[in-house]
């Protein structure tokens, strides 16, 4: 497809849209999926049909719109009328109302709340508006008109630049700035290299990626397919978790229907330039998140890291150089190559550029996924996006970074969401999931939760994170039950400081990081627990003394 | 000038390399001592047993020394009050993880977890001992495999696959519950790619896997043939 055949198609679908006076669109991501909005759907168009209107309104399926709380979401356009918990029954409410031009008032969702006015939406620019199994959707909405500009513009180096002018930094959670990541690949001689999507997303609570790529996945083989000219590799690897069934298929989809409209495969858009993209299915290992272990499971090896250096770069998937970035990552890119690398430098902070996605839970009134500019403050997320601490409790921490992040209490509400700003406080930006925890949560049960997690997701290699993590957990197993004595605090401390400097990947690293977090910000909960009492009063402490 | 020599200092001493070696290799050929367990030369390194830990001037972080290569003007510390700690607790944490009783064990005298405890003056174990129950498998006409001892050091792993070229051992299960297989998790008596070589039971630095008919203390390890194997082949090309 050359750009005047995408121009034309872009034109072709906005007309065939244009022909319908009003579109429904029903989520269909996984989380509205599994209240139910299948049903919805067929539902809606049942009635449509039965009613004579399906020549006057159309039902289209598409991603997250990000109130996942109060799915199944119903959206009404071009009149931007929003519903949520809708049932099958509520159809012929709301195809009437399409007749009246009146909203459905009991279903309503009122959409100029915090919640969607406080966030900025680049990678989720298409969530919840395009249909992510149809590829015409995205090349309506502007979609691979920046692979098209890349590749028929811009010079590999030009790609690269702009993505370093951005100050784009990895999305996976460590940050480190896509821009250098990006030129040491391209500065590798080696004849063959590949580009890795990593969509091995495994903390607990946390679902940006699934969202993205179950919303908008044409973003992302756009984004590779960008990075891949920018560091001349042909090949291509989306390494994505069996547990994202729905994610896995519309990628599939997503990739059939790029390769048959020459946007990947073999002379992209009649250019000499050639990218192939797989899909590999992670068996549900945490550790193969991390780079290196990612790589060998690939590679059909058992899913185990191994010392870095080398980096994927030099020596990554079967020994060629290599690059790996995160979903969230890739999905920026086409933004970043429409609109420069100056404007998206603009957004966010002096060190941490653009937006961020987040996926909101826990005790908060607002649950779902959001999308906010760097910089923004925790408080202005939890009590303005996410709509506070439902049932008159009080905010107690926020837990960002998954297990290997940490804990925050209300005194540091005010710090900006950014890199070193999180770090600082003994957590991390991680990949994105955010849990908010009011006073009934009890801190050592939070430690044990995350500890046990990093047990069991230990791969076993290194000695200090395989038998570490399972002292820690049996030590903090101890004090949840009131058996723990003197010397566990103290022990504590000695365990993680060891985990953290001498595992031997970022698993092992920063699995102490839950400890240490609460340790810092809630020892009182630890000492209550050592004298035989839960501060939250959740844990039966001493009932086995 | 030949660009393949560099010299770097360890723990003040000027010593000079291949550039293709790594800190630990040149540290050993020095008679620096760097304790390790998983590092046993004429096998690929792994980096998993975390005692040869080292510092590295300029470094963020502690460095692995069998996986490290040498580089020009590098400063190497490996020994520190800090690493010191460090390499007892690791010793700990793996005479914690299993069963450890010297004084019931084939390889008393001749292992190499014994004598490194011995040689980092280890005299107590403060972590609880965990104990897990875990079989003994003496299928093997010549030889026994006791999880009990297991280390997870994975050279009888590597030597098999690279040495001997079977394959018969692997690693199944994750973290704590990770051990040492052959074949497809069967008895090792039954395994059908095993060639009963023995190599296995020669690397393994403790009494995980030894010979029938050995009592306790009598199973000396006898690893003359990996160097001599290492050197034949290199030879041979």
């Amino acid at each position: 497809m050359t750009l005047e055949e995408l121009q034309r198609t872009a034109q072709e679908e906005r007309a065939s849209q244009s022909k319908v006076a009003c579109h429904l669109h029903v989520c269909t991501a996984a989380s509205c999926l599994s209240a139910g909005s299948a049903q919805v759907k067929q539902a809606l168009e049942q009635e449509l049909a039965e009613r004579g209107m399906r020549s006057f309104c159309r039902v289209k399926g598409v991603g997250c719109m990000g109130l996942c709380s109060a799915g199944p979401l119903v959206a009404a356009h071009p009149e931007g009328f929003l519903y949520g918990r809708v049932t099958p029954e509520d159809a012929p409410d709301i195809t009437r109302s399409l007749v009246e031009g009146r909203p459905v008032r009991r279903l309503s969702v009122p959409t100029d709340q915090p919640f969607f006015r406080r966030q900025l939406k680049l990678v989720l620019e298409n969530a919840g508006l395009v249909d992510p199994e149809r590829l015409e959707e995205y090349i309506a909405a502007g979609g691979y008109a920046s692979l098209l500009k890349a590749l028929t513009e811009m010079t590999p180096q030009d790609v690269i630049r702009e993505v370093t002018i951005s100050g784009l930094r990895g999305r996976g959670g460590a940050g480190y700035p896509t821009g250098l990541k990006w030129s040491t690949v391209a500065k590798s001689t080696d004849a063959e290299k590949y580009v890795v999507c990593n969509a091995d997303e495994g903390d607990p609570g946390a679902f940006m990626d699934r969202a993205v790529l179950e919303s908008d996945p044409h973003r992302v083989l756009e984004g590779m397919t960008i990075a891949a000219y920018a560091v001349g590799a042909r090949h291509g690897f989306i390494y994505v978790r069996a547990e994202y069934p729905l994610a896995v298929a519309r990628l599939r989809t997503a990739i059939r229907q790029a390769e048959r409209a020459g946007l990947l495969g073999n002379r992209i858009a009649g250019t000499p330039f050639s990218f192939h993209i797989e899909v590999r299915l992670g068996a549900g290992a945490f550790v193969c998140g991390e780079e290196t272990a990612l790589m060998a499971s690939i590679e059909g090896r058992r899913g185990t890291p191994r010392p870095r250096p080398p980096y994927p770069a030099e020596y990554g998937l079967w020994g060629h150089s290599t690059l790996i970035n995160n979903v969230e990552t890739f999905a920026n890119i086409p933004v970043i190559v429409r609109e420069g690398g100056q404007w998206f430098a603009r957004i966010g902070t002096a060190t941490s550029k653009g937006t961020k996605v987040f996926a909101l839970a826990g005790r908060v009134v607002n649950t779902g996924l959001i999308e906010v500019p760097m910089g923004i403050s925790l408080r202005e997320i939890i009590y303005e996006i996410g709509g506070g601490i439902p049932d008159g409790r009080r905010f107690k921490a926020v837990q960002t970074g998954g297990p290997s992040g940490g804990c925050i209490p209300e005194e540091h509400l005010d710090t900006p969401v950014d890199y070193e700003s999180l770090a600082a406080l003994g957590s991390m930006m991680g990949s994105g999931g955010l849990i908010v925890m009011d006073d009934a949560t009890c801190m050592v049960d939070l430690a044990r939760f995350f500890l046990e997690f990093s047990k069991g997701e230990s791969c076993g290699k290194c000695v200090p994170c395989r038998v570490g993590t399972a002292h820690l957990y049996e030590l903090l197993d101890r004090l949840v039950k009131g058996e723990a004595d003197g010397e566990s605090l103290r022990m504590l401390e000695e365990l993680s400081d060891l985990l953290r400097h001498t595992s031997l990947c970022g698993l092992g690293q920063s699995a102490p990081n839950p400890v240490l977090s609460t340790l810092r910000y809630f020892r009182e909960e630890y000492e209550a627990h050592l004298a035989g009492r839960c501060l939250a009063g959740t844990c039966r402490v001493g009932a086995n003394r | 000038m030949n660009a393949g020599i560099k010299t770097l200092r360890i723990d003040g001493r000027d010593v000079s390399a291949r550039a293709d070696q790594t800190i630990l290799q040149v540290a050993r050929e020095n008679d620096i001592f760097i304790p390790s367990l998983c590092y046993l030369e004429g096998l690929s390194p792994v980096g998993a047993c975390r005692l040869c830990l080292v510092e590295v001037k300029g470094a963020s972080r502690l460095l692995p020394a069998c996986v490290t290569r040498v580089e020009e003007g590098m400063e190497v510390t490996t020994r520190s009050e800090r690493l010191d700690a460090y390499r007892r607790m690791i010793l700990e944490l793996l005479f914690s993880e299993r069963n450890h009783i010297c004084s019931v064990c084939v390889s008393n005298g001749h292992c190499e977890l014994q004598s490194l405890a011995e040689r980092l003056n280890l005299t107590h174990v403060h972590f609880p001992y965990r104990y897990p129950r875990l079989p003994v498998d003496a299928s093997h006409p010549r030889f026994v495999a006791d999880h009990n001892r297991c280390i997870l050091c994975t050279r009888c792993v590597r030597v098999c696959d690279e040495i001997e070229g079977a394959h018969t051992w692997d690693v199944m299960g994750r973290g704590i519950e990770a051990r040492v297989i052959t074949d497809l998790n069967q008895p090792w008596g039954e395994s059908e790619s095993c060639t009963s070589c023995g190599k296995c039971v020669h690397v393994c630095p403790t009494g995980a896997l030894s010979e029938k008919g050995r009592s306790v203390a009598e199973m000396a390890k006898r690893r003359q043939f990996l160097p001599y194997l290492t050197m034949m082949r290199t030879q041979a090309r």
